[in-house]
């Protein structure tokens, strides 16, 4: 695990991060690293520099830790797992806390297709404006919009929140989760695909039209 | 900048890469193109034997890569087609005896000579792909109509678009009317719904395939194969041509053939 300073020039930062690998090359090497951006938006160049600077030195940059949306889609189009800053399990230490009544819940919004292998985890929502497609994963502590069809694996709620929905445009998931609940989609041949959401009730989820 | 690279790739392994990759090659050829096909499968090469060139293998692409020989050492050309050579793999070594940077060398040295460059890309998501897709300037993905089989184009096309070589264009393979019709096997449409990306051809099964593999003498070396005909329309489209998509259904009485040219359905291909 790397912390990188939010606020250093790049340039010195990343140099320094070199030398400091390059002074303990045998420690290093083969290691998988997750590296902590904080609150600095990171472009894609400059995280493709980063990953080719550690792949240089035999490591393999496995993970990205960030709070900003630059960085996480920079992260995502490069097929790094993201997680918004906080390590699953531990608060995120100074983050501010999150007044759902007034400011809403944090989220990530995604303008694409989520295809197999990809996956998304987030402490938040998720809306994807796509598809999600089979061998897909979304793991949420909120909930899941899909503005498109839903087709792969989703979990909202994942940290027990009941309250937790999905919805979808067309709602034909491998397998869909809210909190500890679990349920797949019915194997039929042709239906006619309208939006639909998912919720909890009665100790089961159950699926509607979406209006 | 001179040839174009196509790399040819599907993820699954079995849905006709190789094949693939010869018998465009060889349309290509046809077509009056010089064309170079590179086979990135090292360790377990077959696109020379496919091809039916395997005796006349002296050097391959590990060779070239590690300084034993020149690079026109390494180009095996075809007996019939003076215009393609291949570049055979290592059948000794593994993936990681080429780096993507590699290949990018080595299709910078072969662009002024020629107009195409096909590499046929290993199964897999590992090194191999990596080496296969790093100096291409299209990727062509071949599917069939299974469901196992586009799951792993739907992983390679996020791949390439990660990589920036996305989104690619598909080849379904061994598509078989008959049993789509029966509701059996997935359409064109069925695929495309979920791939959402351009289709440059789709090739009806067809049993002459295996034996003129086996024989080195590609479908697109003889005139009366449907699948040839197919891989021969793909290689027009790669040229630019507008080659209009075969009518995979020529069975069905006039009227259901007419119905399904103004349905515009998925048996139409």
């Amino acid at each position: 695990m790397i912390t990188l300073s939010p606020t250093e020039e790049w340039h010195t930062l990343t140099e320094a991060l070199a030398a400091r690998i390059d002074e303990k090359a045998d420690f290093f090497a083969g290691a998988r690293v997750t590296v902590d951006f904080g609150q600095r938006p990171v472009p894609k160049v400059e995280m493709l520099s980063l990953k080719a600077l550690l792949e240089r030195r035999n490591m393999i940059l496995s993970a990205v830790l960030s709070e900003s949306l630059t960085t996480i889609d920079a992260a995502l189009a490069l097929d790094i797992r993201t997680t918004s800053s906080g390590v699953p399990g531990h608060e995120p230490e100074e983050s501010a806390p999150i007044d759902p009544e007034e400011e809403g819940t944090a989220g990530v919004m995604l303008r694409r297709t989520l295809r197999s292998g990809r996956t998304i985890h987030s402490r938040g929502h998720v809306v994807v404006v796509g598809d999600v497609n089979p061998g897909a994963v979304i793991v949420a502590t909120g909930d899941i919009i899909v503005w498109g069809r839903l087709r792969g694996t989703v979990h909202a709620g994942a940290e027990g929140d009941e309250s937790a929905i999905v919805c979808a445009l067309d709602m034909m998931p491998n397998q869909l989760r809210i909190a500890g609940y679990i349920v797949t989609s019915p194997q039929v041949k042709r239906r006619r695909p309208q939006p639909e959401v998912a919720m909890i009730r009665d100790n089961q989820i159950v699926v509607e039209a979406w209006s | 900048m001179g040839a174009k690279v196509i790399t040819i790739t599907s993820g699954k392994g079995g849905v006709g890469k190789t094949t693939t990759t010869a018998n465009l090659s060889i349309a290509l050829a046809r077509l009056g193109k010089r064309v170079v096909a590179i086979d990135a499968d090292i360790g377990l090469r077959n696109l020379d034997i496919v091809m039916g060139l395997e005796n006349r293998i002296v050097y391959d692409l590990v060779d070239v890569v590690e300084g034993r020989c020149r690079l026109p050492q390494a180009m095996i050309r075809h007996k019939q087609f003076p215009n393609l050579y291949l570049i055979a793999a290592a059948q000794t070594r593994d993936k990681t005896a080429v780096s993507p940077s590699d290949m990018v060398a080595l299709t910078r040295k072969l662009r002024p000579e020629h107009d195409f460059i096909l590499i046929d890309s290993p199964a897999g998501i590992e090194r191999g792909f990596r080496n296969a897709v790093a100096p291409a300037d299209e990727v062509l993905i071949v599917t069939n109509p299974e469901v196992s089989a586009v799951r792993d184009a739907d992983r390679i096309i996020g791949l390439l678009e990660a990589f920036n070589r996305g989104p690619g264009q598909l080849i379904i393979n061994r598509i078989k009317p008959e049993m789509v019709r029966r509701g059996e096997m997935l359409s064109a449409k069925d695929v495309t719904d979920i791939l959402s990306i351009r289709i440059i051809g789709i090739v009806p099964e067809d049993e002459t395939v295996i034996p003129s593999s086996n024989s080195g003498v590609p479908v697109t070396m003889s005139e009366n194969s449907r699948a040839g005909q197919a891989f021969m329309n793909i290689a027009r489209r790669l040229t630019g041509e507008n080659v209009p998509f075969m009518q995979l259904d020529a069975t069905g009485n006039l009227f259901q053939r007419i119905a399904r040219l103004f349905g515009g359905n998925n048996s139409e291909t």
